[in-house]
């Protein structure tokens, strides 16, 4: 019956948004009264995974068939069924990601299970299931009921504060039957930022937009987010333009995101790019120009010079 | 579409059809690789509010409010559209446009035949499943076998990003998203897909169902001509084969305002670091 998670893996690491669905997933654990388990794929030391423990998970499934190394959504959701079989597990919990995604999608299609997306609270189990999910990137929430036997969770970042304890999960190896229909899609090469702090998990951002006027300007962004240990993005037309890469674009056609702290450099506030950031906890906005519509959706703003503001902010955090 | 080198003679099957090709010895004018000219698409697209509309609900928060919204061609479904009427371009072949909705959704359908689609069908149900849409574009595929299944990455009103998968997962065919580039070499796809700070390559055979994102293909805008013809090209309207649906929403609710913004005056930007780490308590 336990809460079944999928955790992922970066670089041998439980990831930073599994650790807050493993979190998630037990909390909901306790809601149903059992227990949290995480099932994750690939290559990690069981030192590593035992520190699902401290989220909350009291057993890890881990998968670790070289033929898993590389991500791969169906051949993962192939052993998240297995898995969530041997478990009697009703309810699945993920972080969404583009692995998280492809893999949940395709558990919908094997096990029939009710899939909510972007969900930013935990459920409501006073009437059947209901969960509290974003939808209109970002401009609305919808009440959902899961009326499926097996129901997914997909959360959203930053839905719940994560409080850490002192326990480690124990850690079983996992070895489903795989299927070789899943092995169809050849990874011919992989091209990665390492060593940056991924933009999805971020905590902070700081994003700049037109206003730089050059990518060779990006410095003044970069040195601001160094020095508080944040990930940067950008809006679309500097994507476009090709001065960033386009994982780094937010919005409504970009990546949406939800971290604790969105600083806006030089970007205008369309509504496109709103959707996409609307849901941080504080927005500051920094824009030579007080009418800028970015304001209206900001806690804090400086009417100023992004080539004057962005080095003095900078040398304000490296002094504190 | 499917490139297959063979002998005179030779008959063989095209993978995901029913149509078997016989090279005609009657004809040797043919210098060619015999072409099986028919890469059949499959485009489903959703109708969703314009990027720029203030969203409200009536009745009592359990209706989207639909007065004065102008619909659109979901942003990522409309970069499938695009992609899929340049390979059709290069390669021959047909494109489908498939929607699930009520008879509204019939401009934004006609807007995609104006683009170059070939003709279209609209499940006759209003879309508010995932796994219900999913069954009813995995039925009409299963009759028509199509190559290529295009649809966006996520519609931008629910946001679920799922219905491919679940397509693929019903149809057993090997689904990828987000895919930011497209290119067919015979029976092979070559694709690029965004993931989390980066981008991986990949190939893989066809048939194959692709959630597509920019920069597969440029918008595409119709002209004259197109929205003529797209009058009277076929749009065929059918029922539901099924009627599941694993969720169901229950109601809607609009985000709280964020509170007043904090104007900082330029001369002393410093202090907004005090107040995101005192105040704000953020950093
Ligand atoms: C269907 C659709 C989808 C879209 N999706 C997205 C999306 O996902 N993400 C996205 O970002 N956009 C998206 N857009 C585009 C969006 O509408 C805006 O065009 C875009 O966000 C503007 O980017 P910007 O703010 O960087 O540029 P601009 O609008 O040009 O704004 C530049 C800003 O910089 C300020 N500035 C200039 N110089 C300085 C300086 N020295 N110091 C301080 N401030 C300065 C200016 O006052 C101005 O406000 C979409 C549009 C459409 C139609
Ligand atoms: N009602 C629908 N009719 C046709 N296609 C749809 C419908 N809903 C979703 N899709 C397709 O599935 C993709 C992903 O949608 P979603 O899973 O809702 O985010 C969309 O971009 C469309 O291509």
């Amino acid at each position: 019956m336990s809460v079944l998670i999928f955790a992922e893996l970066d670089e041998g690491k439980l990831r930073k948004s599994s650790q807050e669905a493993i979190y998630y997933g037990a909390k909901v654990a306790e809601q149903l009264g059992t227990s949290a388990t995480a099932i994750v794929i690939g290559q990690a030391d069981d030192s590593e995974l035992a520190t699902a423990g401290r989220f909350g998970a009291t057993k890890v499934l881990h998968a670790a068939d070289s033929k898993l190394n590389e991500p791969n959504g169906m051949a993962y959701a192939t052993v998240v069924a297995a898995a969530a079989q041997q478990e009697g597990t009703k309810v699945i919990v993920l972080a969404k990601s583009s692995l998280a995604d492809a893999m949940a999608a395709r558990l919908v299609g094997k096990l029939r299970a009710g899939l909510a997306a972007n969900v930013v609270e935990l459920p409501d189990l006073s009437n059947g299931f209901r969960v509290k999910r974003s939808i209109y990137t970002g401009k609305a929430f919808a009440y959902t009921d899961l009326t499926a036997d097996v129901k997914i969770l997909a959360i959203k970042k930053n839905t719940l504060a994560v409080e850490e304890k002192d326990a480690t999960a124990s850690v079983e190896t996992f070895s489903p039957a795989l299927n070789d229909g899943d092995f169809g899609i050849a990874v011919k090469s992989t091209d990665k930022a390492t060593g940056d702090v991924l933009l999805p998990e971020a905590d902070l951002v700081v994003s700049a937009g037109r206003g730089l006027k050059g990518p060779e300007n990006w410095g003044i962004v970069e040195d601001l987010a160094k020095a508080l240990h944040a990930a940067t993005a950008c809006s679309k037309p500097v994507s476009d333009l090709d001065w960033r890469p386009h994982s780094e674009h937010v919005g409504q056609t970009g990546l949406k995101i939800s971290p604790n702290l969105y600083i806006a450099c030089g970007i205008s506030g369309a509504i496109q790019h709103l959707a996409g950031v609307n849901s941080s906890k504080v927005i500051v906005v920094i824009n030579k120009d007080p009418e800028a519509p970015f304001f209206k959706s900001a806690d804090y703003g400086i009417v100023g010079d992004v080539f004057d503001v962005l080095p003095r902010l900078t040398k304000a955090v490296q002094a504190l | 579409m499917v490139i297959r080198r063979c002998e005179p003679g030779q008959t063989f099957r095209t993978p995901g059809s029913h149509r078997l090709i016989t090279i005609d010895h009657a004809r040797p004018t043919l210098q060619q690789p015999q072409i099986d000219n028919t890469m059949k698409i499959l485009v489903c697209v959703t109708s969703v509010p314009d990027t720029t509309t203030k969203i409200t609900f009536t009745d009592n928060n359990t209706k989207f409010n639909k007065a004065g919204v102008q619909f659109i061609t979901g942003p990522y479904d409309d970069y499938a559209l695009a992609r899929a009427i340049e390979l059709k371009e290069k390669l021959g072949g047909t494109v489908t446009v498939l929607n699930v909705g009520e008879a509204d959704t019939e401009p934004v359908i006609r807007k995609c035949l104006a683009i170059g689609a070939d003709d279209a069908i609209r499940v006759n149900a209003d879309p508010t499943d995932a796994f219900f849409v999913a069954e009813q574009i995995a039925a009409i595929a299963k009759e028509n076998s199509y190559d290529l299944i295009l649809m966006g990455r996520e519609s931008i009103d629910y946001n679920g990003g799922q219905v491919h998968g679940i397509v693929g997962e019903l149809l057993g065919m090997p689904s990828i998203s987000p895919v930011m580039q497209l290119d067919i070499n015979g029976d092979t796809a070559q694709i690029t897909r965004e993931i989390e700070g980066g981008k991986e390559s990949l190939e893989a055979r066809l048939p194959l169902v692709l959630g597509c994102q920019e920069p597969i293909a440029e918008w595409k805008i119709p002209n004259m001509r197109g929205i003529m013809t797209a009058r009277t090209k076929p749009l065929k309207v059918i029922e539901p084969t099924s009627k599941d649906t694993l969720t169901n929403v229950a109601s809607y609710e609009l985000p709280a305002p964020r509170g007043n913004v904090k104007m900082i005056p330029a001369d002393q930007a410093e202090t907004l670091i005090q107040l995101l780490r005192t105040e704000a308590k953020v950093i």
